[in-house]
């Protein structure tokens, strides 16, 4: 599958990471590793930028963090008109490895806050773009 | 190694539709500034062309400015860092003349941001960070800077009034600044929530409103370097360059070290800069920092030293970066007030320090004859950050 099917609306089309959205399709959220010196990347990385190495690997992203931070937009860039208002924060799992996604649309915006606990899912839009989403844990 | 001066500044008017093309638009600061300086084009040896390219139809624009500014067939070249374009393309020009390669060279920033329909320009933002794993979830400069106020009023007590507080010192100066875009006087009544008539009020991205953003324009800036020998040979009094730090930070917010802390590259290059300047932040008698957000303003303090982590309302909360205060900081409106022509921003703060420094900035003027001050200047999300120290 080709990267245009990544998110709301993709800019890229080619990428050697483009087997992320094949995972999504799987329902698994997944960044790379280093075959070579272990580093871990989130989003994730065709090549190692700690020890130059190619030999990259696949690994299931943590489910649970905590909501580092947070916005509700209320206005939207070209192309995603129809959505606002919603959501965007940045998910700390610990041991170096976040996350930014939009949250999960049931939760009411008076319910979200810094340091709240989350959990990240995979999405299927009805259009059949695929995404990761962040919801209450 | 001989030191550089800045001998000429020149800036637009920053407005919303400019009513000429980018070659017209680079002349106006170009030519306000070799006034400033006294000279002509045989006495420049190089120039710089700086902006944001998404917004520009002309391909490589340097050349075509160039020619249009009479300053062919020396050489040019373009530089880009985004919002920081125009300070980048100083410390290139510093490094030219330090090296003894030229003797005098023009800085050029500028920005068209009308010369696109506002659909297209609203796309560019959308794109205006990583395009790859995060615009396709919809996001746009508000919001990313909105990721940094949450987590910073979330951990330090900061308010939505000090926001306001930054904005309402902002408009003092807009006021009374003949090159800002908005000029018109605002009040805390115009942020009022749930007021219809509080048109300053509403959510772009919250927790940042309509008040806390910076708006779109065209201008340019112009500023013009030089060696000692030329420099003392011309004959305006020459401003220095005293420090230089910038820095760089991961682009997607998921490699961002700490949202509460503010950005990172603004304390980076404010270090470097110190350093190498030989002061300490309390030295800096004057200040333009990147307000290109109202909370931007405040992580800028911090980063710069000027309050602890934290404690940057405490400035705006007992009026210290008013004109009057202990360090007046974007006496000149900033980016709030004035606009912000990507490309032109860095060099319209650079010469608001310069007429500082040299005492000719008006109704803006610092008392006391400051003798140091600094432009903070960050691109993109903090993904450039710019600091630069100037003395007499």
């Amino acid at each position: 599958m080709g990267f245009e099917k990544f998110g709301r609306k993709s800019f890229t089309a080619v990428t050697k990471t483009a087997k992320f959205v094949d995972l999504l399709a799987e329902g698994k959220i997944e960044g790379t590793t280093c075959k070579d010196c272990g580093a871990k990347f989130f989003p994730p990385r065709a090549d190692c930028g700690k020890c130059f190495s190619k030999n990259m690997d696949w690994f299931e992203m943590p489910k649970n963090g905590k909501l580092e931070t947070f916005t509700t937009a209320h206005y939207a860039p070209f192309g995603f008109e129809a959505d606002p208002p919603y959501t965007m924060g940045v998910v700390n799992f610990g041991e170096g490895l976040k996350l930014f996604a939009r949250l999960d649309k049931s939760i009411k915006p008076e319910e979200v806050k810094v340091d709240m606990d989350v959990k990240i899912r995979p999405l299927k839009y009805d259009d059949g773009q695929l995404a990761f989403e962040i919801t209450k844990a | 190694m001989e030191e550089v001066a800045i001998v000429g500044v020149g800036q637009t008017a920053f407005v919303r539709g400019y009513e000429g093309s980018i070659r017209e638009l680079a002349f106006d600061a170009f030519r306000e500034a070799m006034q400033d300086a006294g000279i002509t084009q045989k006495d420049v040896d190089a120039s710089i062309f700086c902006s944001a390219p998404e917004y520009d139809k002309q391909r490589s624009p340097a050349g075509v400015l160039a020619e249009y500014l009479g300053l062919i067939p020396q050489p040019t070249f373009y530089v880009e860092t985004v919002c920081s374009s125009s300070s980048t393309g100083v410390k290139v020009a510093y490094s030219m003349i330090k090296s003894g390669l030229h003797d005098v060279v023009v800085v050029l920033g500028f920005q068209k941001m009308s010369e696109i329909t506002s659909a297209e320009s609203q796309e560019r933002m959308g794109r205006g960070a990583d395009i790859q794993w995060e615009a396709p979830f919809g996001t746009m400069m508000p919001a990313y800077y909105a990721l940094y106020a949450q987590a910073y009023m979330a951990k330090h007590g900061l308010t939505h009034d000090d926001l306001m507080g930054v904005r309402l010192k902002s408009s003092t100066y807009g006021a009374v600044n003949d090159r800002a875009v908005y000029r018109k006087p605002v009040k805390a009544g115009d942020f009022k929530q749930g007021d219809p008539e509080a048109k300053l009020a509403g959510p772009v991205a919250w927790p940042l409103r309509v008040g806390d953003c910076c708006a779109n324009a065209d201008g340019s800036s112009c500023i013009i370097l030089a060696n000692a020998k030329k420099a003392k040979s011309f004959s305006k009094k020459p401003v220095w360059i005293l420090g230089i730090g910038a820095a760089s930070e991961a682009v997607n917010m998921a490699a961002r070290p700490d949202f509460a802390k503010g950005l990172s590259v603004g304390y980076g290059a404010a270090a470097q800069a110190y350093k190498m300047a030989g002061i300490a932040s309390k030295d800096v008698k004057v200040a333009e920092v990147h307000d290109c957000f109202t909370i931007a303003e405040i992580m800028a303090y911090e980063g710069l030293g000027f309050a602890p982590m934290g404690e940057g309302k405490q400035l705006i909360r007992e009026k210290a970066t008013y004109k009057e205060g202990r360090i007046p900081v974007n006496v000149d409106g900033g980016l709030l007030s004035k606009g912000h022509p990507i490309g032109a921003t860095g060099g319209s703060q650079i010469r608001t320090i310069v007429l500082q420094l040299r005492g000719e900035a008006g109704p803006m003027q610092v008392a006391g004859e400051p003798d140091i001050g600094l432009v903070h200047n960050i691109g993109g999300v903090g993904l450039y950050g710019n600091v630069t120290i100037f003395g007499r």
